[in-house]
């Protein structure tokens, strides 16, 4: 600590959002720590988003209202932004920055790291392997989560994300020992960051979850630090205390709408709809902390669940985070209409680490073949529907008749679950046959003779 | 040593400001500040320069000192890169990790080649002789496969004074003395170094005449890209670009293969790294790992190297290439590759276009694909360059500047398929959308060293799924039944064709690789049923007698059912389906 040759600067050139200008001032490091106390003594935090000569150009994550030029005190704390970890973080709240919430202490620290995080080296990674059970058969069965994946859900408003992120909390905690979850918040309401904390005490793993709320009513910029210290966090368990972490990132359509919004207070160029050109990069700065390190035991889950504005799929959040992600879930509005939960849509949901981690000696052997044959005869129950609504059920052949029992099946019996229901992925394979059976076996050559042969059931 | 050439006046992400730089040349390499970060010089505005800094720049401050040697952004060109991994400038990511960690830090200075390891040379000229640029001194075994031939570095006319005896020697001692007519002499080793942004001299560009084979049935039979040619693999994500660049990395048959991940995901490297080297070339026999170099610059690696790491890989690309090599390059993807153009062009400040994308945007792609092609080397043999880029449009639009621009430059196009994707049909690419100009310039090739009927057999099949086309126009309106019995025909062929030749599935032993001949008896095999089928429903026989035969379901299944052993077997079965079709023609 070298805060005895810390400096103190008086006076603000300018203030415009959460940024301010400030000159006079020399060697000062990009991208540093920086604090601000104002004339009631408060303290507030920023970092140097541009140096030069002889001025810095600071953010202030809780922004500046209050300010002028005259009546702050802005030290240099020639650092960057960092958090201490340590195992005492589970169990706790804490704010957007890092400060407690739920009225207990700061927690003590076994080390200090840079909230920003190093990339980890691709020689270094150890390839995902490992199922996580979540007991859901729509992801289990056709869109396998494993440890050291991110996969996202892409939800709409309304609908039930929340729930499903909850659902995998609890019923995924059961396999892995030294399981933890780190929540993020970031920009959520109070009733919604409220809903998780009483679904972790409900399954009684509350002690196990560390959590980081950067509420709706926060300022926007403090989101983009926010799951930077959950992540550093979430490293530092994982990496040096070999846990299984899963960090539920919600939502990271708000974190974007920050990262916009203050890009425009810089006064950068714009690339699509508004979101800078850096989107992408910044987005990935996130994600890619998810992973397995060889040597290491541990491992980080990432289930980022962001919300498409207007439901559309191609706007640049969901576009850019689909690119860097492993594969996505997602939620359709209208099978959600027809009451079906989990509302996980058949076609456009895949996860691609799926592939190599299952099959014969991984989970079972027609795992591969059901899941591809169930895709690709639902893709079939689709194109079926849409003819049916044009000449109508009664024109289509008896071959189309059989699609559509089967489409209904599939979404009544096999994505249908509920909420409290933890189905095994063998029953979920099993109920997969079960629904499939009802097809002609000519129609099923996505699958070998030999796995027909032992499962293919149909119904007398 | 490195000299000072500046200091710091400003700061902003990868973006540095230097001023008191009137000895910084454009493009000359520099080092930056305390920790020696890497950057180059993008512009020089009176005295000062601006810096692109290939590592966070973290704690840089105004005041520091810029360091230069007055070397523009090379690469180290010698035996040693082939089953390396490299970041987007060239460091060693293994030397790293075992320096460093599993986390990548800053200002780490490590040599591309290892300098202590001797490699076995020997000489292939004797003293004496008079040698130009580009020719063959000697050779090095760098694998068991590829025998990295030692040249005369460019720029170079006259004779060997002296050459070093077969041996073994490290990449930095001298090998050869050279001297020239004037009776200067330089010193040769066995590396060299080379500029990245500075495409490698040949003698003269050649026109394409052979397929690069990839294995893949939708790609060698109905959109081959030629040995030389470029390709680009748009899709949105989930479609599978990579697992395609994964496929022709793995099955094609080129002598060398540079993969760079460009801005891509860190699992995905990890899955190449960790399956390469199980698995065994088909021709050769050997690991896939003694012919591949990788050049990974992850999303989460710094923007600036991501910029670099494409001229990197076509650097070293056109290095094997001057040895009479067939490279193939695969760029995973050109489009975070141009997003790193952006990001650096909007913090220069420059007049944005399209989508913020800036105006050189259409010149520096026409440069990286002009880079391709099949040439002859300076020493005189032939080597050439395969393109094979994913592009990742935004919503999956082929309309946004990227993939719009690379369309110019390149001639093969494998448009993947978001409907296809979902469908779980791979390789997703579209028989509608996609295209390739090389048909006419390989055409000889299948010709001679597979069938005569290939051509006419590929445009049938063509014909027969651009029929399908329209006719699934009116099966969505009105249902197949109601078509008359001919054009159910086509239909059905067609649904054979998907299912049972244009998907493939990659992680299957026996579909992920066919040879030219299965693909050839493959696409036979449909294409006589449907042309004996055709004379049958006329005389009124219809599709479910067709799709009763025991052939139909040996159709369907013969992309799993016949391994390259069994070929044999694959054209009795062509056989069958003309007799067994016969037969029925009562």
């Amino acid at each position: 600590m070298k805060d005895y040759v810390l400096r103190e600067y008086v006076g603000l050139e300018e203030v415009v959002g959460p940024i301010f200008v400030i000159r006079n001032i020399h060697n000062i490091g990009y991208n540093e720590l920086v604090e601000v106390v104002d004339e009631d003594g408060n303290l507030r935090l920023g970092i140097t988003l541009e140096v030069g000569k002889g001025y810095a150009v600071v953010e202030v994550l809780k922004g500046t209202s209050g300010m002028s030029f005259k009546n702050c005190r802005v030290r240099f704390k020639e650092k960057p932004l960092l958090i201490g970890v340590s195992d005492d973080l589970l169990g706790r709240v804490f704010d957007g920055i890092g400060n407690p919430l739920d009225g207990m202490p700061k927690p003590f620290y076994e080390e200090q790291v840079d909230i920003n995080g190093r990339a980890i080296n691709p020689t270094s990674r150890d390839y995902p392997r490992n199922i996580i059970e979540t007991g859901i058969s729509a992801i289990d069965v056709m869109n396998t989560l494993v440890r050291g994946q991110k996969l996202p859900i892409f939800s709409g408003s309304g609908l039930p994300h929340d729930l499903i992120g909850t659902q995998i909390a609890r019923q995924a905690q059961v396999k892995g020992e030294g399981f933890c979850v780190v929540f993020v918040a970031m920009g959520v309401k109070y009733d919604t960051a409220r809903y998780f904390i009483r679904s972790f005490e409900e399954s009684g793993v509350l002690e196990r979850v560390c959590m980081f709320l950067s509420l709706a009513d926060s300022p926007s910029i403090e989101r983009l630090f926010t799951p930077r210290l959950a992540l550093s966090c979430a490293e530092f368990l994982a990496f040096k205390k070999n846990r299984h972490v899963l960090v539920i990132m919600s939502d990271m359509s708000n974190y974007c709408e920050a990262l916009r919004e203050v890009s425009t207070i810089r006064g950068e160029i714009p690339a699509r709809k508004g979101y800078p050109g850096y989107l992408y990069s910044d987005l990935a700065s996130l994600y890619e902390r998810a992973g397995m390190l060889k040597g290491v035991n541990g491992s980080i889950t990432q289930l980022p669940i962001l919300t498409m504005p207007n439901d559309d799929i191609t706007h640049p959040i969901p576009d850019l985070t689909g690119y860097i992600t492993e594969g996505q879930i997602v939620l359709e509005r209208e099978m959600f209409g027809r009451g079906i939960y989990p509302p996980i849509a058949g076609l456009p949901s895949l996860s691609r680490l799926m592939k190599d981690n299952i099959g014969e000696g991984m989970t079972r052997a027609d795992h591969p073949a059901l899941a591809s044959q169930l895709f690709a005869c639902y893709a079939k129950v689709k194109d079926t529907r849409s003819l049916a609504a044009i000449i109508g059920e009664e024109e289509l052949t008896p071959l189309d008749h059989l699609y559509l029992k089967f489409g209904e099946d599939f979404e009544r019996k096999f994505l249908c679950q509920d909420y409290y229901e933890r189905r095994t992925l063998e029953e979920g394979l099993d109920l997969g046959w079960e629904v499939i059976s009802l097809l002609p076996k000519d129609e099923l050559t996505r699958i070998k003779e030999e796995y027909l042969n032992e499962f293919y059931k149909p119904k007398k | 040593m490195a000299k000072i050439a500046g200091k710091v006046s400003r700061v902003v992400g990868p973006l540095v400001e230097v001023e008191e730089a009137s000895s910084l040349r454009m493009l000359d390499m520099v080092e930056v500040g305390e920790n020696h970060l890497v950057g180059e010089v993008v512009r020089l505005v009176k005295e000062r320069a601006y810096l692109q800094v290939y590592e966070d720049t973290t704690s840089l401050r105004a005041g520091d000192f810029v360091y230069t040697q007055g070397y523009p952004l090379y690469v180290e060109l010698g035996p040693g890169l082939i089953g390396k991994i490299y970041d987007g400038i060239q460091r060693p990511l293994d030397v790293l990790r075992e320096k460093e960690g599993c986390f990548i830090n800053r200002g780490v200075h490590v040599s591309a080649l290892d300098k202590q390891k001797k490699w076995h040379f020997r000489p292939l000229r004797k003293e004496g002789d008079s040698v130009k640029a580009g020719e063959i001194a000697g050779e090095v075994p760098e694998t068991q496969l590829i025998k990295h031939k030692i040249m005369i570095p460019p720029g170079f006319e006259g004779r060997i004074r002296w050459i070093a005896g077969e041996g073994d020697y490290t990449v930095e001692e001298k090998i050869a003395v050279l001297e020239n007519d004037e009776g200067i002499q330089r010193q040769v080793s066995m590396y060299q170094k080379w500029p990245v942004r500075k495409p490698r001299p040949y003698r003269e560009k050649l026109g394409i005449t052979e397929p690069l084979i990839t294995g893949q049935r939708v790609i060698d039979t109905l959109f081959p890209v030629g040995k030389g040619g470029c390709v680009a693999v748009p899709g949105g994500f989930g479609t599978g670009k990579t697992v395609i660049q994964h496929q022709v990395a793995k099955w094609s048959d080129a002598d060398i293969v540079v993969f760079v991940g460009c801005g891509e995901r860190g699992n995905e490297m990890t899955d190449v790294l960790l399956t390469f080297p199980k698995l065994i070339d088909p021709r050769t026999q050997r690991p896939l790992m003694e012919r591949t170099i990788f050049i990974a610059n992850t999303s989460n690696m710094p923007v600036a190297a991501r910029e670099a790491s494409i001229y990197t890989g076509i650097t070293m690309a056109e290095y094997y290439r001057d040895m009479g090599y067939t490279v193939a390059l695969m760029a995973d993807s050109t489009s975070r590759w141009a997003e790193a153009l952006r990001e650096l062009s909007g913090r220069l400040e420059e007049m944005p276009l399209e989508e913020g994308f800036p105006a050189y945007l259409a010149s520096r792609l026409a440069e990286f694909y002009e880079r391709a092609g099949r040439i002859k080397t300076l020493g005189g043999t032939e080597g050439s360059i395969t393109v094979i880029s994913s592009v990742s449009p935004p919503g999956g639009d082929f309309s946004e500047p990227v993939t719009a621009h690379t369309k110019r430059f390149i001639r093969c196009f494998w448009a993947l398929d978001r409907d296809l994707a979902n469908a779980r049909h791979y390789p997703s690419i579209s028989w509608i959308e996609s295209y390739s100009e090389y048909i006419d310039d390989i055409k000889e090739w299948w010709h001679k060293e597979v069938d005569e009927e290939w051509l006419s057999l590929r445009y049938s099949i063509i014909e027969l799924l651009q029929k399908e086309q329209r006719l699934q126009q009116v099966v969505k309106l009105v249902g197949a039944s109601v078509l008359p019995v001919r054009q159910r025909l086509i239909l059905e062929t067609c649904t054979i064709f998907k299912n049972a030749f244009l998907q493939q599935f990659a992680f299957d032993k026996v579909d992920t690789f066919s040879s030219p001949r299965k693909q050839f008896l493959m696409l036979k095999a449909i294409v006589t049923f449907y042309r004996k089928g055709e004379v049958l429903v006329k005389k009124g026989i219809n599709t479910s007698e067709l799709k009763a035969l025991p052939v139909y379901q040996d159709l369907l299944r013969m992309r799993m059912k016949y391994p390259e052993s069994e070929l044999d077997k694959l054209e009795e079965m062509v056989k069958k389906t003309e007799s067994s079709l016969g037969e029925l023609d009562y």
